[in-house]
């Protein structure tokens, strides 16, 4: 006889429910007992159907079991021994792929030196003080930038300035703007806009502009008083928090057309997830906070280490029951890492690509160089292009090719492939030098984070299935405006 | 499905896709891909072939054109494309999408 066994999936259980998340295909099953059982025997050696029957047939009726065996196979939660699943196709995208978001570099300087900085600290890629990019983004380049963005997009393209500090180069911004309406305006798309800062240059006018003009705004902070001041520095050494604390209150009371966000880096020095998420939600009224380790070589002591990983998690975890609890109840949460896993799980997302860098997102440095993302514009190691020239098309082809989750063979016995896919470029880049290999560093953890998001998956599709509905018709929304 | 329960957008799609209306070659094991069934002879459960579509089948009129009188021991009746008509499939790239734009052929 020939035996059946597991297939690729990650057990998981919610609201006393036994769950399946399958692999590659990112499909999420409840299972009923009879089902369950046959997953939890097949799970201590491989056998053939018959024999599986027989050692339930006391539980379970024979026919119900093999209904079980028979479903069960057909989604590839089991399946013959000797006949594995082949492995799955490389398909690269569809070409040419349009562009939804343009992250622009309006500059690459200044005004705070936070220690861990990516673009300023021992692991930059570009050199920003004496390299051959400007500092600042012309209004020309800009201009370039916009046409480059309404050329390469769909209906709906979403632009985010970014920097350095993104506010150094307000004027530019402002104009942009105006420009970037009516252009679309003209072409017949919309554009859609924000903007990270650090808060420090946040003037009542900024304010007014950002607020009547509906851009979405991102802070960059790291929380209370002593924890944002332990990196978020001044050139002179002197923390930020008392500079932007009151100017990210007048914003948070004055701009009202966008949900504001927090974007927290996290090190080893700073890890205390909750307390950071109280203060940035009660002190401050931030309506979501997102969280992010910091990118650095292992050698820094600020980078986090395992034992780092393993309290960042217990933290995580604790937020996101609590997000969880929230939801439930349908009230709202702030928590936004786990929002946008969540919403990767309830579509199935099962990704070639760790995320839209160098094919829906691209970013573009001060001289309009486009990069893989914002992380690496200047650098002429990952360059896709110019704004002027548009894509190289060549030259994406060949990342695409490069990156795809095919060719991470460490990843390939994961289960969390589907929504990690190997993890940012960026922070492979910084690690080990290379944009192409999978960030190893951060597999437990990342397995760990996955788990805890689909139970609280499984926990909301019995608790508040329409919570989880919503996913649905934002798309739904999305698509009815194209 | 009985005792799974599709809980996530993908799961649905995944049991919409095993959950095939026809038989035939869609049985597992998935067969190697090979037309069969033709349309001059109507057998039932052969409407679809094994991946569920019909690009495989002789069946749709697009299969008729190429594979009936390449590969197929039946006489199809396609234009002499050797010496009569060297360009009637010309517009015609792509076979089960371009067929319409066959050219007519009139006997010279």
């Amino acid at each position: 006889m020939i035996a059946l066994a597991l297939r690729e999936f990650h057990q998981f259980q919610a609201a006393g429910r036994q769950f399946l998340y399958l692999v590659p295909s990112a499909a999420v099953f409840e299972l009923d007992a009879a089902a369950e059982a046959v997953v939890r025997l097949l799970r201590e050696v491989a056998r053939p159907e018959d024999a599986v029957v027989e050692a339930l047939a006391d539980t379970f009726p024979p026919p119900a079991l093999k209904v079980a065996i028979s479903e069960l196979r057909d989604v590839r939660a089991i399946g013959y021994q000797h006949q594995p699943d082949p492995e799955g196709p490389k398909f690269l995208p569809m070409m040419p792929f349009p562009l939804s978001t343009m992250v622009l570099n309006v500059t690459n300087q200044c005004n705070l030196a936070c220690t861990y900085c990516y673009e300023y600290g021992e692991d930059k890629i570009v050199d920003t003080e004496h390299g051959k990019q400007s500092k600042f983004m012309s209004e020309a380049t800009a201009r370039e930038s916009v046409e480059f963005l309404l050329r390469e997009s769909a209906q709906i393209a979403h632009m985010t300035f970014f920097g350095g500090e993104t506010l150094l180069n307000f004027p530019v911004l402002k104009s942009t703007v105006a420009y970037a309406r009516q252009r679309a305006a003209e072409v017949g798309k919309t554009v859609d806009f924000s903007l990270t800062t650090n808060a420090t240059l946040l003037q009542p006018e900024i304010i007014d502009f950002l607020a009547d003009n509906e851009i979405g705004v991102t802070i960059s902070m790291d929380g209370p008083r002593e924890l944002q001041n332990k990196f978020r520095v001044l050139h002179n050494g002197a923390g930020s928090y008392d500079i932007v604390a009151p100017k990210i209150k007048a914003l948070l009371r004055r701009h009202r057309s966008r949900p504001i966000g927090a974007r927290v880096t996290l090190t080893s020095e700073t890890l205390d997830v909750t307390r950071i998420y109280r203060h940035l939600t009660e002190e401050f009224g931030f309506w979501e906070v997102g969280f992010a380790p910091v990118t650095t070589s292992p050698n820094q002591t600020y980078a986090i280490s395992d034992g780092g990983f393993d309290r960042m998690l217990e933290q995580f975890r604790e937020l996101a029951y609590e997000f969880q609890q929230h939801v439930a109840d349908n009230r709202h949460h702030g928590f936004s890492n786990i929002k946008d896993t969540l919403e990767e799980i309830h579509k199935g997302v099962s990704k070639a690509y760790p995320c839209g860098a160098g094919l829906g997102l691209l970013g573009v440095s001060t001289d309009g160089d486009v990069a893989v993302c914002h992380r690496f514009a200047g650098s002429e190691a990952h360059q896709l292009g110019t704004v002027r020239d548009g894509i190289d098309r060549a030259a994406q082809q060949d990342f695409l090719e490069h990156h795809h989750i095919n060719d991470k063979t460490d990843c390939h016995t994961c289960w969390a492939r589907p929504i990690c896919a190997g993890g940012c470029y960026h922070e492979a880049h910084v690690r080990y030098g290379t944009t192409r290999r999978p960030n190893l560093h951060y597999c437990e953890w990342i397995r760990g984070w996955t788990d805890t998001c689909l139970q609280v998956y499984g926990e909301l599709s019995v608790r508040n299935p329409a919570f989880l509905a919503r996913f649905d018709r934002d798309e739904a929304k999305a698509e009815a405006a194209l | 499905m009985t005792h799974l329960k599709a809980v996530n957008r993908k799961a649905t799609r995944v049991i919409e896709s095993v959950q095939g209306d026809v038989v035939g070659l869609q049985q597992p094991p998935v067969q190697p891909h090979i037309p069969l069934g033709c349309s001059l002879a109507f057998s039932p459960g052969w409407e679809a072939d094994s991946t569920g579509g019909t690009a495989g089948l002789c069946q749709p009129v697009e299969r008729d054109i190429f594979d009936c009188h390449l590969g197929c021991f039946w006489p199809a009746h396609v234009p002499d494309q050797l010496n009569h008509a060297p360009s009637c499939t010309a517009k015609c790239a792509a076979a089960q999408k371009d067929w319409r734009k066959l050219d007519l052929v009139f006997p010279g």
